[in-house]
């Protein structure tokens, strides 16, 4: 028993660290470093080498990819996937809540989200506050636990939204329909959603002061007693102090302005404005602030402030020299970032590499995580995802996934193991049915 | 016992369950020739337990009954150690519910809905200073029944809130409710339950637990900030009383919920994370947890209570095939739980009839619990988890004279609950009506809704 534990350790051993992986004859879009068609090798999950001729490793395991195109793997700045809630609507600044604390790693989207070459997100929480909860960036590393889905070594996020969602346009009260309980939440206007945060501000400041008098007061010997954490208020003091992103949800040109020079105001810096669908009216001073900007493709009306949108928002403010993404916001679109970034060659004009970076290596710098991610280059991380047609191509398919080139969905593999989990499934069902059978009479006497 | 025969054949078959009380609490009892299986040790295939003063005296195969004792003659009949179970409202009649709120105010203002709260400092859903102790009534109907299942002891908590109070050890039976408590701080209940859209803060899980790692931190803080005080009090401002942070700060451990993998993970870090010691509770994905459990040495309740099919679920539309499989798999998770040597109790999550008690068990054991292990998870280990193994568990002399008396195996269906012991006093639970499948004639179904 014991040699069997051993020898299997051993295997164990074996399978971590991996073989190379060579993928072969590709169309290789590398986003940053032109396109080429060649080879890349992975090794230890990371990019090892780019190249049009490369000599495959004897121990490597070899992908013929003959006519497919691979590319980075795609990056949503903007998802709802992967956890057990997503909205602490009762406050309006709810930053004392996080989805870290309920990423569920056994969300069947994620797995959809990688058959459309999804391999890095950014999840939000929702919009139901002026100031919302804590974000977390994850690859989609579907079969690990929570913690192994998180991305290291990213910057911790949080999400602000402003307009008719934190103030409940339609419901302004925040009175639950048909129902008595009543919760009057502050803010009703677009006034308010600036005075909330203003004040939430203006806290953060006051709590930041009381750990500075405490630590001075401990420096000059004094007797003091720490300062009771405040939950609420600790992430709004990271903003302050640049160590965590804003990810702001707004629509209006105003309500932009307003938020950047409440930024500007306080010392912070709003990292992306999401949605952003007036973006192209106020490009020039969301360029002048720093800020990036992930908006969607074509997507819009769908409520009174997004009437004003356009399709070529986001090559206009690309123009203009604003970092722009494409988000999903939807299990759903996180399907096909791919067609979204396409849409983008129409309307308004930009090249293949432009429309691509939107998915890839811009997603990847708002995050700051562009350092390992968003491009095909030696050194990153081996995130991959290897298409039938150009991705670019309404009819391209996704065939294979590599996340730190570890294979995460392989099509074939799919389609072939889908006998046996039917098989699988009616088994159980007739041993449930079974045992329900037998159990019956105990449960339901016989009246 | 002659009372007992004349009730038995006179009345009719569909009374459920009953039992005669002889207050024996004080004398002696020798339970004489009888194989007993004392948990902590080898079976005795047959000896004598002597009980006095409510407690046990003497347990072995060469034990004399005393002189003064009154003797069971009781060949063909095996005693057991009083079943446990490890987590329940047994003993809170169903109708006590406290609210929430920081503190003062008094439970005057219970019967009024709480307003929204509009965060942690609102200390919404929060009773942590209840204390289960405080809350038991001999009275509660449902001790009948589970002592006539063979239970002398409930670890029992409130339920209500995301803290829900204080949990004790509780006697299935005593003269006042005073008698029956065993250990009065089992640990604070915790459910992840949020006030629904509209209701106030927390209204998601994420919020929840939220709230749960404030409170803890508070309570961290009023308890260094009270001792500041203690010493610091001239020129300092007092901290404010908070009876919420009180109670979390009594309690000697938490019980957090995990039903999935995922939970379990979840709420190991979460512990962790506080250094709270913790006992998970739950469990159905047990089988598929146990890697995380070992790694981080912490105990867990299990639910008997396995997961069902929806009653109302649609046939042309099953459930997914995950889903399945961890109906299918769960009640494996005690045999896991053993083969990975993680510490755990089993509970019943409350049931209607002895028989659905043992065919929950029947089904882990099918799946790979041995019976013997079955016993301790419903005896010793419950009372090591919570710290009274030095009074309950086993068939050792000086522990509580809790002790169960069958004719047959404990755990098995069809076998008769002869008599039990609570603290040394012997109920006589009359034998359930037989299921329907077997006396078809004398259907229980008119007794279905009394309990």
């Amino acid at each position: 028993m014991k040699k069997l534990c051993i020898v299997a350790g051993a295997f164990v051993a074996a399978a971590l660290a991996a073989p190379p992986v060579v993928i072969q004859n590709a169309t290789i879009l590398t986003v940053t470093k032109g396109t080429l068609n060649g080879s890349i090798l992975i090794r230890d999950g990371k990019i090892a080498d780019v190249a049009e001729h490369l000599t495959a490793p004897t121990d490597a395991q070899v992908i013929d990819a003959s006519g497919q195109f691979v590319m980075p793997g795609i990056i949503d700045c903007h998802s709802h996937i992967a956890a057990d809630s997503i909205n602490e609507g009762s406050v309006s600044v709810s930053a004392m809540v996080g989805i870290e604390d309920v990423l569920n790693p056994g969300d069947i989207a994620i797995y959809r989200a990688l058959a459309g070459g999804v391999t890095t997100a950014n999840i939000l929480h929702g919009s139901a506050n002026a100031i919302g909860g804590k974000c977390t960036v994850v690859k989609l590393r579907w079969g690990k636990d929570a913690h192994d889905m998180i991305f290291q070594g990213a910057m911790p996020g949080i999400k602000f939204a402003l307009g008719e969602n934190p103030k409940r346009a339609g419901n302004p009260t925040g009175q639950r329909i048909g129902a008595q309980n009543v919760n009057y939440r502050y803010p009703a206007t677009r006034m308010g959603v600036e005075d909330v945060i203003r004040e939430a501000f203006t806290e953060a400041k006051a709590y930041q002061q009381s750990w500075k008098d405490y630590n001075d007061k401990v420096a000059r010997g004094e007797a003091a007693i720490e300062p009771r954490r405040d939950l609420r208020l600790e992430p709004l003091v990271e903003v302050l102090e640049g160590k965590r992103f804003v990810h702001a949800h707004c629509y209006r040109a105003d309500e932009i302005l307003m938020l950047l020079r409440v930024a500007d105001e306080f010392g912070f810096k709003i990292r992306t404005l999401q949605h952003v669908l007036e973006g192209y009216k106020v490009a020039k001073e969301i360029a002048e602030h720093g800020a990036g900007a992930s908006t969607f493709s074509d997507w819009w009306a769908y409520k009174l402030e997004a009437f004003d949108a356009i399709p070529y928002n986001a090559a206009l403010m690309m123009r203009k020299g604003v970092l722009v993404s494409l988000n999903s916001d939807s299990a759903e679109l996180m399907r096909h970032l791919n067609d979204e970034a396409a849409k983008t060659m129409k309307y308004g004009g930009l090249n293949e590499t432009e429309a691509l970076s939107l998915i890839t290596i811009n997603p990847a710098k708002q995050l700051a995580i562009d350092n390992h991610v968003g491009s095909i280059e030696v050194g990153k991380d081996a995130d991959l995802a290897i298409f039938d047609k150009h991705p670019l191509s309404n009819f391209a398919k996704v065939e294979k996934v590599y996340i730190d080139g570890e294979l995460y969905f392989d099509r074939n593999k799919d389609l072939a193991e889908r006998t046996a989990q039917e098989a699988e499934k009616k088994k159980l069902l007739d041993k449930e049915k079974d045992l329900l059978r037998r159990n019956a009479p105990a449960r339901r006497p016989a009246a | 016992m002659i009372s007992d025969r004349l009730v038995k054949r006179f009345v009719p078959a569909f009374l459920v369950c009953a039992s005669a009380v002889f207050a024996q609490g004080t004398g002696s009892i020798a339970i004489h020739n009888a194989r007993v299986v004392p948990v902590s040790g080898p079976a005795i295939d047959r000896g004598t337990v002597v009980l006095r003063n409510g407690l046990i005296e003497a347990v072995g195969a060469d034990v004399t009954p005393p002189a003064d004792a009154w003797v069971i003659e009781a060949d063909g009949l095996t005693v057991y150690p009083g079943l446990i179970d490890a987590l329940s409202t047994l003993g809170i009649p169903s109708n006590a519910a406290p609210t929430g709120g920081r503190g003062g105010g008094g439970a005057g203002q219970a019967a009024q809905a709480p307003a929204p709260a509009r965060g942690p400092e609102d200390r919404p859903m929060t009773t942590s200073w209840v204390r289960a102790a405080d809350l038991v009534r001999p009275n509660d109907r449902r001790l009948e029944q589970a002592r006539a299942a063979g239970f002398t002891t409930s670890i029992t908590f409130p339920e209500r809130g995301i803290f829900a109070g204080q949990g004790a050890v509780v006697d299935l039976a005593g003269e006042n409710a005073g008698r029956m408590i065993v250990a009065d701080n089992a640990g604070e209940y915790v459910s992840l339950i949020t006030a629904g859209f509209g209701g106030g803060f927390p209204n998601s899980l994420m919020g929840v637990i939220s709230y749960v790692r404030q409170v803890y931190l508070d309570a961290e803080h009023y308890r260094a900030a009270k001792q500041f005080y203690s010493t610091h009090s001239r020129g300092s401002q007092r901290p404010e009383y908070d009876r919420a942070l009180e109670g979390v700060l009594d309690s000697p451990r938490v019980l957090l919920p995990a039903t999935r993998r995922i939970d379990v993970d979840r709420m190991l870090r979460f512990a962790q994370e506080l250094r709270l010691n913790a006992l998970l509770y739950g469990l159905p994905e047990g089988y598929r947890s146990a890697d995380l459990l070992k790694k981080a040495n912490t105990s867990v309740l299990v639910n008997l209570h396995w997961p069902e099919p929806a009653r109302d679920a649609d046939p042309e539309s099953p459930d997914a095939l995950q889903v399945l499989e961890v109906r299918d798999q769960a009640p494996s998770t005690p045999a896991m739980l053993v083969r990975s040597g993680v510490k755990f109790a089993l509970y019943t999550g409350g049931f209607e009839r002895r028989a659905d008690f043992v065919r929950s068990l029947k089904r882990a054991t099918e799946a790979g619990l041995a019976p013997e292990d079955a016993l301790r998870a419903l005896t010793l280990w419950p009372a090591e988890i919570y710290g009274v193994a030095d009074r309950l568990g086993s068939i050792e002399p000086g522990k509580i004279a809790n002790l169960v008396v069958t004719k047959g195996d404990l755990l098995q269906d069809g076998t008769q609950v002869k008599y039990v012991f609570v603290d040394g006093a012997k109920f006589e639970p009359v034998e359930e009506a037989a299921p329907a499948r077997t006396d078809a004639a004398t259907p229980a179904a008119p007794q279905e809704g009394k309990r």
